[in-house]
This record gives structure tokens, sequence and C-alpha cells, in this order.
């Protein structure tokens, strides 16, 4: 064996060993899994500081099981291709939770990757914690043991906007527009089946798909639900498709109520101003005018000042409080023992309580649908404006049933 | 009625706005003979000049400075780089201004981060001008308007009725006789690389406020240039002209075309429930431009107006 070849072996032997040591000895890993960069990058940046902000209080308060937690961001593109990509990159480093919730199509990619990973490796299985991927699919036909979901998913919240619908018998006709993906398709066929059934009167008078991301001018989009005189605009949109929506709606004074998901997010308040007042309504587990205690109040105070952003992910918090009481409970980073704790647990949130529903490892929380409004105590990305509560929908009532079989590994 | 006022309304805009983009691209094209791939990027400087340039002197200042600023980066391009690489060749110059689209986008990136920034539509200007059939029209639309038609003159009248443009024309059919005239080509070159690149710039001021101010907007915006001078046949104003007008009206008129190819193709047995039927022409609008362009290659290659064939 020649000098050079001994030397090389030796060095290979110390990085393997360090990367042992390192993926052992340096406490939680969680890789954050979202798009970075490109139309989305502001959403996904808003939700790594959410996770961070989180991360630093469990920390703070001696981290989870006695480990510092730490968070990875890894950018996706919002590609399920790329998604898989990262999380390979994501595990190499150590990584034993993937927090992700931009885009169902990435997180159908990334259910199926980590069972696949978890059969393969066992001993070194990968916990999904979804933030904010709502395809029902994920917790229904495509459920998965190691996928969590900790937000509600499109057929919860769309039961919730629908039955508001109910009670409006002066609103006639419903345009539903959506991004054309996974999610999109769900808002579409959620919004279409439960208008039917709720409101049989009620005329759908146009259901459109758009390309994501792409559209940077949705006036023509606009002008079209106005000549087919909708009374009333359901959309799925999030992120600059809902910052665009808003802008073009406001410019052309489009007067009727916006039913979103995610009116109050990222850059879309801004846009809205003046003209969305008392029209755009959103079904969330969060939004800052709801009664809670002095200590929340003064963490999402907190939370505000040291990211110079509003905010939002109540959910984050609640995913990183239930994953740091289950590692409190193991002991250690045993993500079989993990999960099987996750199941079924309830956690009290500063909004009431909630629970892991074991059947499907869906979450069941409850939402409030609210309305952009003036004169509200405290308002959204300093414009005055802010959301109040039309209706609160406890947690039990935004139960739905699954058709998820849970396979447990034995 | 008012479905088809609207459209041409906004294809028009979308239109004048794609034009300004690709009669600098054109013109460039017939100097060097080569696409410029970083064109779409003097765009986006645009918009970010503006946004920066507007921060301290107002929009309106801005509209003037921002499209010098970028014309002015656009002639160092092509003196210091350009000009050294077209002697390799075409294929040199090419993946020079690949290489440069790369760049601009990653300077940008690290200059002014990876999201949109706040560019917004001036104060004067963010109200409604008149009511049409129940609907505002923004006053911005038709600022952008009257700009991209007095641009429009403007460079018809440069072009087609000065000395200036006497010279630019000859230069880019006969460069070695106007040289042998005793004008200074190379300078000549790198006037119309500025020009062209000032006016891409003045398409980001009145552009990114109008849409989104983003380091991904280059290569949005970037592949349908490159259509509307493909189809207007290379190197042709007034063919860059049409075509940008017709990609405009194309894709403004499909989102408002709500049919499925159920209901068109009826005749042939095709069912709304599968695959192909469920496809509605609004969701076609941001391909068509692209099938336009291999429906041109493949039935007229040298485009609408084009004299060179490809």
């Amino acid at each position: 064996m020649s000098k050079g070849v001994v030397w090389k072996a030796n060095l290979t032997a110390l990085l393997l060993s360090a990367s042992v040591i390192s993926a052992e000895a340096d406490g939680v890993k969680i890789g954050y899994i979202d798009p970075l960069s490109g139309p989305f990058g502001s959403t996904g940046d808003a939700g790594l500081k959410h996770f961070r902000y989180a991360a630093n209080e469990i920390n703070a308060a001696g981290g989870m099981g006695g480990m510092q937690v730490e968070v990875i961001g890894f950018d996706n593109k919002l590609n399920p291709k790329e998604s898989l990509v990262q999380l390979q990159k994501a595990i190499d480093q150590g990584v034993r939770f993937v927090v992700q919730g931009n885009g169902s199509s990435a997180a159908n990619a990334l259910t199926d990757a980590i069972a696949k990973h978890n059969k393969r490796n066992p001993g070194e299985e990968v916990l999904f914690l979804n933030y904010a991927a709502v395809d029902p699919a994920l917790t229904n036909k495509k459920c998965n043991y190691w996928h969590f979901r900790f937000d509600a998913h499109v057929d919860m919240k769309m039961a919730g906007l629908t039955d508001w619908l109910q009670n409006q018998k002066d609103i006639k006709t419903a345009y539903i527009l959506a991004q054309d993906y996974s999610f999109g398709r769900a808002f579409t066929d959620a919004a279409k089946s439960m208008i039917t059934e709720k409101r049989p009167d009620m005329k759908i008078v146009g259901a459109e798909l758009h390309p994501i991301g792409r559209v940077k001018d949705f006036t023509p989009y606009v002008q079209k639900m106005m000549s087919a005189k909708a009374d009333v605009v359901l959309t799925g949109n999030w992120g600059t498709d809902m910052t665009l929506l808003v802008k073009a709606a406001n410019a052309s004074g489009h007067q009727v109520p916006y039913l979103t998901f995610y009116g109050g997010g990222l850059g879309a308040p801004t846009a809205m101003g003046q003209s969305a007042v008392g029209l755009v309504k959103q079904i969330t587990e969060f939004h800052e005018n709801i009664e809670a205690s002095d200590e929340q109040m003064a963490r999402v105070d907190d939370f505000e000042e040291v990211n110079n952003l509003d905010y939002y992910y109540e959910r984050v918090f609640t995913l990183m409080n239930m994953l740091d009481k289950a590692i409190d409970g193991v002991g250690s980073v045993d993500v079989p023992k993990i999960a099987a704790t996750l199941e079924g647990m309830t956690y009290e949130t500063p909004y009431g309580e909630v629970t892991m529903r074991a059947d499907d490892h869906q979450l069941i929380q409850p939402l409030y649908i609210s309305t952009f409004s003036e004169g509200v105590e405290r308002d959204v990305e300093n414009t005055g404006f802010g959301f109040e509560t039309d209706i609160a929908i406890p947690a039990a009532a935004t139960e739905l049933p699954t058709t998820c079989k849970m396979r447990r590994p034995s | 009625m008012e479905t088809v006022v609207f459209a041409l309304l906004n294809g028009l805009i979308y239109g004048l706005l794609l034009f300004m983009l690709s009669s600098g691209l054109t013109l460039i094209f017939s100097m060097m003979g080569v696409l410029n791939f970083a064109h779409a990027s003097f765009y986006m400087l645009g918009a970010y000049f503006a946004f920066t340039l507007g921060q301290h002197t107002g929009f309106w200042f801005a509209l003037f400075l921002a499209p010098i600023c970028v014309g002015a980066a656009g002639a160092c391009v092509e003196r210091w780089g350009l000009r050294k690489v077209h002697a390799r060749g075409h294929v040199a110059e090419l993946l020079f201004t690949f290489g440069l689209a790369y760049v601009i986008e990653e300077l940008v990136k690290i200059i002014w981060g990876k999201f949109a920034v706040a560019y917004e539509i001036p104060p004067e200007l963010n109200f409604s001008l008149f009511k049409l059939f129940g609907s505002q029209y923004p006053a911005y639309r038709i600022f952008m308007l009257v700009v991209s038609i007095a641009m429009l003159a403007g460079l018809w009248y440069l072009l087609k009725r000065t000395r200036i443009g006497l010279i630019i024309q000859a230069s880019l059919t006969h460069p070695n006789m106007v040289a042998h005239l005793g004008h200074n080509v190379p300078r000549i070159f790198m006037l119309v690389f500025a020009a062209g690149c000032a006016l891409a710039g003045l398409a980001g001021v009145i552009g990114g406020n109008y849409l989104v101010t983003e380091p991904s907007m280059a290569f949005s915006i970037g592949p349908i240039v490159f259509v509307v001078v493909v189809v207007g046949g290379m190197g042709s104003l007034e063919g860059a002209f049409i075509a940008s007008l017709l990609i405009g009206f194309l894709q403004t008129f499909a989102i408002s075309i709500d049919s499925s190819f159920a209901e068109i193709f009826s005749f042939a047995g095709l069912s709304a429930d599968g695959d192909v039927g469920r496809i509605t022409i609004a969701s076609l609008a941001p391909m068509l431009p692209f099938i336009l362009l291999v429906l041109m290659l493949m039935l007229r290659p040298r485009g609408l107006m084009g004299e060179r064939e490809f």
C-alpha cells in the first residue's frame, strides 16, 4: 500500500467518524423544507422565522428532552422533485424531523419518500411534521404513519366557510378560483360539492384553476368574475398569488365577499387596504384579535419585534411544543417512540385544547372565521386594519370522518 | 361585449409592454446576428433601479434616470464584454449573454434579496380613471399605454426620419460600407445595444410595479420575448410590433374563454370527464405563445415580417 492510499484511507475514516459523531451529539435537528427563493420565497421565509423563534423559546427553556433544537432551512423551490433532493440532503445532515407546509404537491412527494426511507432504514426513521399542506388525501387516502398534520385540511376549512354561506341567503352565485395543482383541485372539488350540498339554490358561475405562481396580473380573472356576476368568490390562493389577486380585485373595484384560506397571509393585507374592509374573510386557527392570555400576547409582540414580521402561524408553535412534549416524554431521539407518543396526544394551546387524532394523524383544533376590518385592537402589517372574529368553531365541530386505514409498524 | 372590451384593453397594454422589450432585442439581433439571452435581465435591472432610485428621487425622476442607468450598463457590457467575444463568433456571443443573464440574476439576489421588493405604483397614479361596465379602470394602466405609445412614436421617428436613424439602418445591413464612409461602426453598435437595453429598462420601470419586481421576473418574461421576436421575424421591428400585440391579445382573450375541449370537440365524442376533455382554453393561456412559436417555425420559419431564415 502506497503512502497516498493510507493517508486517504485515514482521512476517510476520520471524516466518517466525525459525521457519525455530529449526527449523534448535537441534539434535535429539524429540517425545514420549503421554498426559500422564487415567487413563494418570502412565504417560506416567514414560516422559517416562526420555527426558529419557537426553537429559541424551547432552547431557552432547556431544549427538547434536554437537547438543543436546531432548525435548518432547505430550499425546495416549491418543486416536488427538488423537495426529494433536499430531503436526502437533510437526512445526510442528521435531520430526523422534517417540517414542511407550502405546497401539497411537495408534501405528497415527501410523505411517500419518507415512508419508503423508514421502511428501508429501520433505526433511522424520519418523522414528517406538516404545518400547512392541506390536501385532504394526506390524512385520508394517502395517510402514512410517519406523517402528522398540524393544520386543518381543505375539507375541514371548506366546511366552516360553507356553513357561513348557508346563512347568507342574499348570496346567490359563487365563483371559485384556485391554483392548478393538487391543493387547488382539492379546494375546487370541496367547494363545489359542499356548496351544492348546503345551498342547492346557489349557482356556481365559474370554477377556474390558474397556473401557480405564474400569473402576474389577475385583472382578466377578476373581470371574468365581474362579468359572471359572482356574489361571492372562494379562493384557495396563497403567497404572491393571493397578494396579486387582491391587488387586481382592488384596482378593478370588485366589491364582493372573498372567502379565503389565506387572506391574512404575508403581503395580502398590505395589498388589500380600505376597499377590502368587510369583504375579505379567512378561516384560520389564529388571528391577532382572538382573546388570549397576556403571556401569549407578549409572545406575539416579541416575535413581531424580533422578526419585523407579523405573527401568523400559531400552528408552528403548536407543532414545536407538541414535539417538545413527546421528546420530553421519551427522553431521546427515538423516532418510532416519539411517533407513538404524538398519536392521540392532547395539548393546551393559548387558544384551546387540541388533539392529534390517532386514526389519521390529523390535528383537531378550534378554527375561526374572521373578517378584514377597521378599528380593531391589533392590526396586521401596520395597515391599521386587522381581522375580527365572526364565528369561533370549537375543535370538535371541525372534525370530519377519515377514510385512513393506518398501518402501524409492528 | 364587456369581455371583449376588457380583453382588448388589457391585451393592448400587455402587448405594448412586450413590444418595448422585444424592440430592443430585435434591433440587437439585426446588429449582432445573435439573440441576447440577457435582454430580459436588463428589463429586471430597470425595475430594480427604479425601485432604488425612486426611494430617493421619487417615481418621476426614476422614470427617466433608471432607463439611462440601464442603458449605461448595457453600453459597458457591449464595450468591454461582447465586443471582445464578438471576434470568436456567434456561439461565444450566445454563451456570453447566457452567462450574463445568470450573473445579473445572482447579483440582483445579493443586492436586493431573494424576494419581491415593495416597488409600488406612485400614489399620484393610484386611482381609477373611469368606470367601464361596472368595473374600475386604473389610471396607471392608461399611463403605461401613453408611455408605450410615446416610446413607439419616438423610436419610429428616430429610425425613419433622422440622420442617425439612417446611419443605424445602414450599418445594420452594410457595416463595411458605412465604415468606409467614415462612421465609427463599433460605436454605433454600442449605441444601439445601449438604446435597446434602455428600452428594456423602461419596460422594467413601468412594468415592475404593474406586475411584480422579483429576481425571477427576467426568467419569467424572457421566453415570451423570444417568442415575440421569432414570430415577428428576426430583426424586424414591424414584425415585433405585430407579434407583441398578437400575443398580448391571444393571452388575455384565452383567459376569458371558458369552453373546454369537451365542448369544442363534442362532435368527436370527447367526454367532459376525460383527461383531455377537462382542459379549458383558459388553462391553456400560458402555453399559447409557445404553441404559436412552434407552429411559426414549422410553417413560416422566417416569421411574419422577417427577411432571414433560421
